[in-house]
């Protein structure tokens, strides 16, 4: 098929999304729950323990995917922010909405479990280093982002602030992916990369692709649902809707 | 030629009406400043008036100060001339928005960044500065309160006539605001500690460059959205 016969827009009519959606949130979270388990008992029961850190290192199964997606859910909010403020499309920036409170669980655990790890293996629950400082600002820039929108009555006006906001939080992403490089501080570089061979145990590199494929599914799903939801409170007087309360 | 001649007097008219309004009403700069003076006498009250601590920390505290006394005066950058409808000429008139919203923002530099510099002069010699110092603290507060307007601006553009607007202009804009207070004490810091300030005047000075362009964009955006 040609690409100029394919319809680009079919799902951005919220009815369309609506029912695309429902049927692709059972499959993504049961995909989310199997890949957690098979993550979860690579992670604790297989891997080896690590030569310096022994068990205490087992967090980052759950630590890294966490700071993957904090950052990674901030690029797609402003994304369909963008796209929502940029083309007037009422579903882009529902996406952005039912995206952000997950980002910011994403964040807050990425802290959270930072800090439990940190205690063992730097010896303090928070140091001020420069990687630890900008996901802090990150969580603030989730909650800013939902405090403007919730602080606005009008959902479009909301909407098209929030993006704005979101737009200049954008700078702050790079700052956190490079800051371990930038700055010489205390938290570690990155172990994986793409260009070499990973310096970790095979098994501990599968657990965290494992975790990593659960988290994103996990998110994937949330976000689908809470945006069904948002389309249901803010289309509810359309004819469809009616018929589906029914 | 006479085009941008034509903005230029317009610019200067807007700083000017803003001037003048902030004269007849001098109390709210004069608030901004005893808010400041203030908040950094509370600082030895409450860490102890131990002389070596005070000059460690006097910097970035000093820094602290003026970025809350900024805020203050950043929610009625524009709310006034939303209440009045001066913000709808505005929006109609020919000059680009993007260029009035940056007279407004010269304006508000005028009556508080700039003020706030000058009035660290005098708190920094009550935390035992030295005099080299004093001069760095005042020149990173010239080239960093700047960005307290152009960035706050678009806070204060975006939480126009929103519910709870001071809180949640602070909440938006604090966090943006970071890295200006980490170049900006950074500064003074290294000079007390006998390294380069060079760094982090450049830092600051791209900063302000940076936001200089976007921040009116942006500002603008807002508006146009905050009173369609």
């Amino acid at each position: 098929m040609p690409l100029s016969n394919i319809n680009w827009f079919k799902y951005a009519a919220p009815q369309t999304f609506y029912d695309l959606a429902g049927k692709l949130i059972p499959w993504f979270a049961v995909g989310a729950l199997l890949l957690g388990i098979a993550g979860l008992s690579v992670g604790l029961l297989i891997a080896p323990s690590d030569a310096q850190q022994g068990d205490a290192y087992r967090i980052i199964f759950v630590h890294v995917p966490a700071a993957w997606m904090s950052m990674l859910l901030y690029l797609l909010v402003a994304f369909w922010a963008a796209i929502g403020l940029i083309f007037n499309a009422r579903l882009a920036s529902m996406l952005a909405l039912a995206l952000a409170p997950t980002g910011a669980l994403m964040t807050f655990i990425a802290l959270f479990t930072g800090a439990l790890w940190g205690k063992p293996t730097w010896g303090a629950w928070w140091v001020w280093d420069a990687r630890l400082t900008s996901e802090l600002i990150l969580l603030f820039l989730y909650i800013g982002f939902l405090s403007l929108h919730a602080a606005i009555d009008d959902p479009r006006r909301a909407d098209r602030s929030a993006a704005v906001l979101a737009l200049i939080g954008v700078i702050n992403v790079p700052i956190i992916y490079f800051s371990v490089k930038w700055w010489n501080t205390l938290h570690q570089g990155a172990t994986i990369s793409m260009t070499k061979a990973p310096t970790m145990a095979s098994q501990m590199l599968l657990g965290m692709l494992l975790m990593a494929g659960s988290f994103w599914l996990y998110a994937i799903a949330t976000s689908l649902y809470r945006c069904r939801t948002l389309v249901l409170e803010r289309e509810e007087h359309a004819a469809w809707i009616m018929k589906e309360a029914q | 030629m006479t085009g941008a001649l034509h903005l230029f007097t317009a610019m200067g008219a807007l700083v000017q009406r803003d001037l003048s309004l902030v004269l007849r009403r001098k109390n709210d700069s004069l608030a901004t400043l005893f808010f400041f003076a203030v908040v950094a006498s509370l600082f030895p009250l409450g860490v102890g008036p131990e002389p070596k601590l005070l000059q460690l920390i006097a910097p970035g505290m000093l820094w602290i100060a003026a970025l809350l006394a900024a805020m203050l005066s950043l929610n009625r950058l524009f709310a006034d001339d939303f209440q009045d409808g001066t913000l709808d000429l505005l929006l109609l008139s020919t000059i680009p928005l993007p260029l009035a919203v940056l007279a407004k923002m010269i304006a508000h530099w005028l009556s508080s960044g700039l003020l706030l510099s000058f009035a660290a002069v005098v708190l920094a010699l009550q935390f035992n500065l030295t005099g080299e110092s004093v001069l760095i603290l005042f020149l990173s507060l010239i080239l960093g309160t700047p960005l307290f307007s152009l960035i706050g601006g678009i806070g204060a553009a975006l939480t126009l006539g929103t519910r709870g607007g001071g809180v949640l202009l602070s909440l938006l804009i604090l966090p943006l605001l970071i890295p200006v207070l980490i170049f900006g004490a950074g500064a003074v810091e290294a000079h007390q500690a006998g390294q380069s300030v060079a760094g982090h005047f450049y830092l600051l000075g791209a900063l302000f460059v940076l936001s200089l362009f976007f921040a009116p964009l942006a500002t603008a955006v807002s508006l146009r959205i905050a009173v369609e």
